[in-house]
């Protein structure tokens, strides 16, 4: 008892002292996530535009669709919600696209390029370690544009279906089919699921080796990520007649457990053809990527602390 | 208080070896001028000193160990490296917000009004700012943090003449306090001369001369000597001897001024006169031996 009281000032007394460095591990984590969007805005104008330009021809193409869906009432309902599905699936897959694109280029050039123009002089001279710096940079691939690509898909197919129901009341058509055939909630949903599940987790060891090459290359990362993986699957066909590898990197490019769910339906948001988030959260696949990532992580943050600006 | 303790600090790129053995004591409150040649691994050793290179031998910096804790003595230290190294992208107010966020000793009040005194907006961003304007914008942000170390490596280089003396005289009077303490490498000597309490030359990675600006000025002497008394000054071994105006000017070491005084004018010689002679008998020494 005496003990304890004893004991409770101690802290306090400690955290006062040192009250104005009192600062929790998670602000320079923060500043460090926020210094990565002022550098690369491309992580959300580039989806933006994207979006942007898929609206713009979307608009154009709202002249036919009065027509598209008055011959959509003779077809039957699967067909049906197939063809009104379509262009909302295409803008989802653009603006993934667009963003994934924006995650490789991103991973190759944050750690080199903070070498190449020596600001990582100025970075070092602050208090925030090397993990926090890695950990930040990964954050971006995994979790923000993850997040980005889902807020701005969002609002485009809601901005979508908007300009569908407009064109179509103008026209005299009903709507009610469009709208039935769009579970916008369930699709966003599923989306979400995807973009985190495989975006973020499933590709995490692809984004982990871009920043490490980023790290360790002096100069192209680009081909320093991409030839090695080439020359190791060229080696085992030649030495061994056998593309283990090359297999392997396609699984994990096509989203492993879920590929199968894309190859079916040409992504499909049936639910049916989905394989269900706990699957997935046991998918040896998916672990295997996260110790092969943590370690390329690791690498990444040693190769930061003894790397030199080039 | 001992700020930096460094004792047989040794690193070799290859085979170049660029610090050799390099035994280093700084106090609190001192303001250390580090001066050698180009490649003398002056850099090199105050990388060390930041945690920014790997190293044989002890060096603690504020009692840590600058390599492996290098995030938590950046706390109480703080670096201008030789180049601008503030990314061109950054805006002034995001470097600001940047530095208050995840400084726990960065007073942002201080900064801004250090920066109300240039020509710096805060709508600026490092690229549109002339090189000037981006090292007073890194040294506003660091004389706003309360640190205890000030590392500058050739931190007016490249910049005019106006730029460097403002630098110098706004860290002497707006930062120094004499309870901080600052390590400068230059090549502008001529400039901390005033500025320094202590002094070492390095040339080759190796310390050959390290005194305080007081033990400098009993130390050496220079006088210039008439003609007629010019064998006369030779007696006493001169250092270094160069010809002005048809005069000569000789450089002592260890030599009382009573014992020239009659020989011509005496004087305290600057910094680089003192860095010429010693590091010409160094490279003298040097070809000797190796003859």
């Amino acid at each position: 008892m005496n003990t304890q009281s004893n004991a409770v000032p101690e802290p306090l007394l400690e955290s006062q002292r040192i009250a104005p460095a009192a600062m929790t591990a998670t602000r320079p984590m923060y500043w460090s996530v926020r210094r990565e969007l002022w550098e690369y805005r491309s992580i959300y104008i580039a989806p933006l535009v994207s979006a942007t330009i898929f609206l713009l021809g979307f608009l154009i193409s709202l002249i036919h669709l009065p027509g598209k869906m008055r011959a959509a009432l003779a077809l039957d309902p699967g067909q049906q919600h197939e063809l009104i599905e379509q262009p909302y699936n295409f803008a989802a897959l653009l603006i993934m696209g667009t963003t994934f694109i924006v995650a490789v280029f991103y991973c190759l050039d944050t750690l080199h390029g903070e070498r190449r123009d020596r600001s990582i002089l100025f970075w070092k001279s602050l208090p925030v370690s090397d993990l926090t710096t890695v950990l930040a940079k990964a954050s971006i691939p995994v979790v923000v544009l993850p997040l980005v690509t889902f807020a701005i898909t969002a609002v485009t197919q809601g901005i979508m279906l908007l300009l569908s129901t407009v064109a179509l009341l103008g026209s005299g058509v009903s709507v009610a089919t469009l709208w039935n055939h769009l579970p916008l909630s369930q699709m966003l949903l599923m989306l979400l699921d995807h973009l985190l599940g495989i975006h973020g987790l499933w590709y995490a060891p692809i984004y982990c080796w871009l920043l490490l090459v980023s790290a360790w290359a002096r100069r192209a990362p680009f081909l320093w990520a991409a030839l090695p993986l080439l020359a190791i699957g060229m080696v085992e066909k030649i030495a061994f007649n056998t593309s283990y590898f090359a297999a392997m990197l396609q699984y994990r490019f096509t989203g492993g457990p879920e590929s199968a769910a894309f190859k079916a339906g040409s992504m499909s948001m049936e639910p049916l053809t989905k394989v269900s988030p706990v699957n997935f959260l046991m998918s040896p696949g998916l672990w295997i990527g996260f110790a092969v990532a943590a370690a390329f992580l690791a690498a990444a943050v040693r190769l930061r602390r003894y790397r030199e600006p080039i | 208080m001992t700020v930096i303790e460094a004792r047989g600090l040794r690193k070799a790129f290859g085979t170049t070896i660029a610090l050799d053995g390099v035994n280093l004591h700084v106090e609190e409150g001192r303001i250390l001028g580090l001066i050698g040649p180009n490649g003398a691994g002056k850099s090199t050793a105050l990388n060390a000193i930041l945690g920014l290179t790997q190293y044989q031998g002890e060096l603690k910096v504020l009692g840590r160990d600058p390599w492996t804790t290098r995030d938590k003595l950046m706390r109480d230290v703080c670096f201008i490296a030789d180049v601008a190294v503030l990314p061109r992208w950054i805006g002034v107010s995001q470097a600001l917000d940047y530095v208050a966020g995840v400084h726990p000793r960065f007073d942002r009040a201080k900064a801004e009004g250090l920066l109300a005194k240039t020509a710096i907006r805060a709508a600026s961003k490092v690229r549109e700012l002339s090189k000037g304007m981006v090292t007073q914008l890194h040294l506003a942000l660091v004389m706003a943090i309360d640190a205890k170390l000030l590392v500058l490596d050739e931190p007016t280089l490249g910049l005019d003449i106006l730029y460097r003396k403002q630098f110098y005289d706004s860290l002497l009077n707006d930062y120094f306090d004499r309870r901080r303490t600052i390590v400068v490498t230059t090549h502008q000597v001529e400039e901390v001369q005033h500025v320094l309490t202590d002094l070492m030359f390095i040339n080759r990675g190796r310390i050959v001369l390290n005194c305080n600006m007081a033990e400098f000025e009993s130390r050496y002497l220079e006088v210039m000597v008439n003609p007629e008394h010019l064998a006369a000054a030779r007696a006493f071994k001169p250092i270094h001897e160069r010809q002005v105006f048809g005069r000569s000017i000789l450089l002592f070491d260890h030599l009382h001024r009573n014992q020239v005084s009659s020989l011509g004018e005496v004087r305290t010689p600057s910094i680089a006169d003192v860095f010429v002679a010693v590091m010409g008998n160094q490279t003298g020494t040097a070809q000797g031996a190796a003859r």
